[in-house]
């Protein structure tokens, strides 16, 4: 019975790797669809626009088995067409971490490209009047000041990107929840094991509030505040 | 692309049953969930500090672990609780915890009620002070300030924030396919998939009738901000 805890709890390490890579990839996926959203360039903005009304127009699970399922036959055709006889298999790590990642990139999209509007103009500028490019202008002017604009939507977005990281264990990885459904139909008591789950995932999202708001605290240290 | 099997009469008639589903338990459930968000929302702003802090770990719980371990807890948890074995073979109204059907619309309104009642604590929690000055001023009771002074004005205040709840919905109720024997716009394409191996086709078939929906949606409530909101937007001069 014991036996069974460890496995969830070994799962959990499983949790924290997906998430944490898929929020790496959205982060990446973010920064590209607000630049791309940004640059005034109708082909660019045509295509970030596109992504992020369909992706949030569709449920998570749906693009996952999608790519999950799609992908996997998509890639084989490929193969086959080179002339190779070789199956693959498209492993449901790679497979979560790219979907949750293509999907949150759509949501922070959002979030960069209302955090660099918040930003005044007027600091840009300055900043090519100094002389920078717009790359040392993102670096030194844009980003740092965005992270105080993007933390709150940016909480938001992690925190629901944790709780889709459960939607992989329908494709089969084996991650907590997959392992706690495994542990229920093999012991035939359900109902503690997914109580154990809830309380890591619980764990998890408290930690992550707690870390951001500290994070929130830091950036947001040189920000005067309204009083009323 | 075999797109011609999609819509073929059998197959699309699976889909057509799977939108029936998918709506029935989304209206269903964000009926149910809206009322219990109200209770709870007047219990998180009223004067009750035990039941304060009592639903404020419900909604804490429900928007901290995921949707799919609140389905799995529901439907096959529960049923290892002795208490409801014992009278889920002949007492209602726990005969119910046996159907599927059931148990998801059940997880999936205590979940959006947990959300739906923290927006509109926070919208009740921001109404303007002066506002509820003047009912006082007019002799109004607590009671009837809520009843027609402030619930009024917070849940239009709700309306943008709780649109974007109910698209999350409509997502969340592709959850319903991890049930065994649901047939909503998931599963039925889930169930092509497996007849035909036609993983494209018949997951893009699910994602347009997904997006449809959520189009419908989000029009219908950018229509009723218009009208409901009407006297919050800025003025044309």
């Amino acid at each position: 019975m014991n036996g069974y805890y460890f496995s969830i709890l070994h799962g959990a390490v499983l949790t924290v790797g997906v998430s944490l890579l898929a929020l790496l990839v959205s982060i990446v996926l973010g920064l590209l669809g607000a630049a791309a959203k940004l640059s005034g360039n109708k082909l660019l903005v045509a295509l970030a626009t596109a992504y992020t009304t369909i992706i949030r127009g569709i449920p998570d699970l749906v693009v996952m088995l999608l790519v999950f399922y799609g992908g996997t036959i998509g890639l084989n055709h490929l193969i086959e067409l080179t002339g190779s006889k070789q199956h693959i298999d498209i492993n449901p790590f790679f497979a979560g971490v790219l979907t949750i990642g293509f999907i949150y990139g759509a949501y922070m999209t959002e979030s960069f490209r209302g955090a660099i509007l918040s930003i005044p103009k007027g600091q840009m500028e300055a900043a090519w009047a100094f002389g920078m490019g717009r790359v040392q202008t993102f670096m030194r002017i844009t980003a740092p000041q965005m992270v105080r604009y993007a933390l709150p939507s940016f909480t938001n977005n992690w925190l629901v990107l944790i709780k889709a990281t459960a939607l992989v264990s329908l494709i089969g990885l084996q991650e907590m929840t997959y392992l706690a459904k495994q542990a229920s139909s093999a012991t035939r008591s359900p109902f503690a094991f997914f109580l154990f789950t809830a309380g890591l995932f619980l764990v998890y999202t408290t930690v992550s509030l707690y870390a951001l708001r500290k994070l929130n605290e830091r950036f947001s240290l040189g920000a005067k505040r309204g009083t009323l | 692309m075999k797109w011609y099997v999609i819509f073929e009469p059998q197959n699309l008639a699976l889909y057509g049953e799977g939108i029936l589903t998918t709506l029935g338990l989304l209206f269903s459930s964000l009926g149910i969930g809206a009322v219990l968000a109200l209770i709870f929302a007047l219990l998180l702003t009223g004067p009750w500090a035990p039941l304060r802090w009592i639903v404020g770990a419900y909604t804490y719980v429900m928007r901290g672990t995921p949707l799919l371990i609140q389905v799995y807890l529901i439907y096959y948890g529960l049923g290892q609780l002795e208490w409801i074995q014992a009278r889920w073979d002949a007492v209602w109204p726990w005969t119910h915890f046996k159907e599927p059907f059931f148990c998801a619309l059940l997880a999936f309104s205590l979940n959006t009620a947990g959300y739906t009642a923290e927006m509109l604590a926070g919208a009740i929690r921001e109404t303007s002070p002066g506002e509820i000055e003047a009912a006082h001023a007019y002799g109004m009771s607590r009671f009837q300030t809520m009843l027609r002074v402030v619930l009024p004005s917070a849940m239009r205040r709700t309306l943008p924030a709780y649109s974007n709840e109910v698209v999350m919905m409509l997502h969340a109720t592709s959850l319903a396919s991890a049930v065994p024997n649901m047939l909503d716009v998931t599963s039925a394409a889930s169930r092509i998939y497996a007849t035909y191996y036609l993983p494209f086709e018949a997951y893009l078939a699910a994602a347009a009738i997904y997006l449809a929906a959520s189009f419908c949606l989000i029009g219908f409530f950018r229509f009723s901000e218009g009208r409901l909101l009407a006297y919050l937007s800025r003025r044309r001069d």
